[in-house]
This record gives C-alpha cells, structure tokens and sequence, in this order.
C-alpha cells in the first residue's frame, strides 16, 4: 500500500546541535538521523558542524571524526572502507549510496543530511534492519542447481557463457537498489526488490544452472517480479554501477520467451 | 517485523518520500500513473458528452457550457497533456519490455523526451483549437 507520512513513531523531530571547534577552518554542516531505541523519544536530526579541514574526504571518514572527536553514541555500521562490503549503505543526500565511496564533496546542497535506508525499520541511528531483504534473497535458492551426475573436475562453462553473469555477480547486497524502490517501499512484502531479481536473473542465465523452469515459476507471481514499474531509482544509485532494472525486464522477457 | 515482545518499543520506519532526492524516471513513472488516473475521469467526461447529446439540446448545451468555462477548459488542457504523455510513456514502455534503453542516462532522455512531446503537441493541438475558434 502507497505510504507517503510516516508512521507516528517514526516522525523525525528536531534535534540537537553541534557546533565546530574553535579554531576550525572548513566548516561542512551533516544532519544526521538519530534514534535512541533505548529512550522514549522518536527519532531526530541533529546537526554537527564539522570541521573537514581534520577529517578525510569520504561520508565514512565525516562519520568515524564525528563519533571518535564529536559524539561518541552515533552509531553506524562499517567494514571494509573500500566499496566491498556494503555495510556503510545508507542515504546521503537523498540518495542511497555507500558512505565509504561517497565523497561528501560530491553530495550536491549546503548541508548533508544522512539518515538509514529509506522504509527499513530503524536498529538505532543509520542501522537498519534488514532481515526481509535477506530472506528474500534466501527466497531464490540464489545457489547452483543441477541434476546431472556432479562431474569428477569442475562445472564447465564457456567464456561467452560466463561474459553473460557480468553485471551481475559484482553485486554486494549492500541494499541500495531496493530500498531506493518506491515499489518496493510500499509493497516490501511482497515484492522481492531490485536486488534480489538481479539476483534471480543471474542465476536464470547461468549455463551450468538446470532449474531455469522451476526459477521462473517461482517469480510468476502478481507481486515478486511484476511490481517493478521501471522507476530506474535502483540502476540510478547502485554503488557497483549494475543495473537492476535491466535484468528485471530480462527476466519479464524470459517470461514471455518460454510461453510463445 | 519489528519484535515487541522482548520489551524493544516498536522500531520506527526510516524515512523514505520525506529525504529522497527526485529523479527524472521517478517523475515520469508517477506521472504515468496520475495521467492514466487522469484518463479515467477523461473516459467519464467522454461518456457524460455522449449521455448530454442524447439526452436533448438543452442538456447538451450546458454541458458544452460546463466544459468550455476556465475550470472546463483547464481539465481539458490537463486531459490534453495526459493523453499526450500516455502515448509517449507508453513507447518507452514498450521500448524497455524490449530489454532495451536501460542505461541510465538514455532512460532519462527518453523520459525527458516524452515530457518534452507531450508539452509540445499539448501547445500545439491548443493553438490549433483557438485559431479555428474552438475555444470561443
């Protein structure tokens, strides 16, 4: 169902200010989405005026100064620093990107806002909960099925027969595309998202797979696959550059394919 | 989702419409939608003119009345628009069933593109009406 407000106890109220340190050259003002899940209090945005001038030049290095030097409650989930992982996924600017690649120069506008992906149920501060993305994702069996005899070496597969999985497996399920999906904000349950049909396609074409059928019975559903209105929001800020919608309308293809 | 019975007060949802920073292929998809909405009250519309023409000159007169005074005229221009754009959207649509155009940069201009077609031949069906003095 279309949901355009948020839920009463999700209402962002204002919040707290942090001034810059004396003496701080370049000043860049972030608003960043707090929640307490041990207070009583809805969340907020609080403001730190942050002198960059001491810090790196990512959204991840502006986080990690303001909670070693600033707030030490903010609270933000990170691994690898390096675009890998997808931990540090999270809006920035009204876009979903990850803070470990988003130069914070980049974000266009005065202040930065920060807040956790959008439509998620917020853990605390800029962590999600994520369980129903991942279960959707466990939902497509995303793993090799085969019925032949497993051979003595390896399962072959051509260079062409492998080209066709690029685009495809660079894939971090950092979460960006579908909660960037106002399909997917609003039909969540539902509808499986951007990410997990990139997913599904890409174990649809792989050549060694040998339950494309029964994949795609799985997917023949109003909702799971059909949601998808090519809002493009997914292939607009995927932090790998893949493109989402792409192999969701190949998947609608293979759909029509296997019944004319 | 959200597990209440561990005492956790229930989680809120992060903020989604409120934050996100509008992209041109967002525009068109929604406006796809309102215009085929629009459409529906144009085939209402259409079907009102058909029941006011049966039903006597009278009736039929001041229906013409009701939809060529400014408020009549201005859900005509929007009706003129939606329609417009519906054939428009509805070629990218076909175009993207095709698995092609997915770049994101050609979705945008063929986005922009059908906006631009149906703001075109919108002005131009109204210059068209008002110079043969349909509009008077």
């Amino acid at each position: 169902m279309v949901q355009l407000a948020l839920p009463k106890n999700s209402r962002v109220g204002k919040g707290r200010h942090y001034p810059a340190p004396k003496g701080a050259k370049r000043v860049k003002t972030f608003r960043i989405y707090r929640y307490d899940p041990e207070g009583s209090d809805n969340p907020r945005w609080d403001t730190y005026d942050v002198d960059v001038g001491a810090c790196g030049p990512m959204l991840l290095d502006v986080l990690i100064h303001i909670k070693n030097t600033v707030d030490p409650t903010l609270t933000f989930r990170r691994s690898c620093r390096e675009g890998v992982c997808g931990s540090c996924a999270m809006n920035v600017g009204g876009r979903n990107t990850l803070a470990c690649t988003c130069g914070w120069e980049d974000v266009p506008g005065g202040a930065i806002q920060v807040s956790p992906l959008p439509s998620q149920p917020v853990v605390k501060d800029l962590v999600p909960d994520l369980t129903l993305f991942y279960a959707q994702y466990a939902s497509i069996e995303p793993w090799l099925h085969t019925e032949t005899p497993q051979p003595q070496t390896e399962w072959k597969q051509s260079i062409e027969d492998r080209a066709k999985l690029d685009g495809l497996y660079e894939c971090i399920l950092c979460a960006c595309c579908s909660t960037s999906c106002p399909s997917y904000w609003w039909n969540g349950e539902k509808y499986l998202g951007p990410a997990t049909l990139l997913h599904a396609y890409r174990w649809l074409i792989d050549s060694r797979d040998e339950a494309t059928g029964e994949r795609l019975d799985a997917l023949e559903d109003p909702f799971k696959l059909y949601r998808c209105h090519t809002i493009m929001n997914c292939a607009q800020v995927c932090p790998k550059g893949l493109n989402p919608a792409k192999a969701i309308a190949e998947v609608k293809k293979l759909m029509v394919e296997r019944v004319v | 989702m959200t597990e209440a019975s561990s005492g956790v007060r229930e989680r809120p949802l992060s903020p989604h419409l409120q934050v996100w920073r509008w992209h041109v292929t967002m525009l068109g998809s929604i406006l796809h939608r309102a215009c085929l909405i629009g459409l529906y009250v144009g085939a209402l519309i259409l079907a009102g003119w058909a029941l006011a023409l049966a039903s006597g000159e009278d009736v039929y007169a001041a229906y013409v009345g009701l939809l060529g005074s400014a408020l009549g005229k201005l859900v005509l221009l929007g009706l003129t628009f939606a329609l417009f754009f519906t054939v428009a959207s509805n070629l990218r649509h076909l175009m993207w069933d095709t698995g092609r155009g997915f770049a994101p940069k050609t979705a945008d201009m063929i986005t922009i593109a059908g906006i631009a077609f149906a703001l075109v031949a919108t002005a131009v069906v109204w210059v068209i009406a008002g110079q043969t003095g349909a509009l008077s």
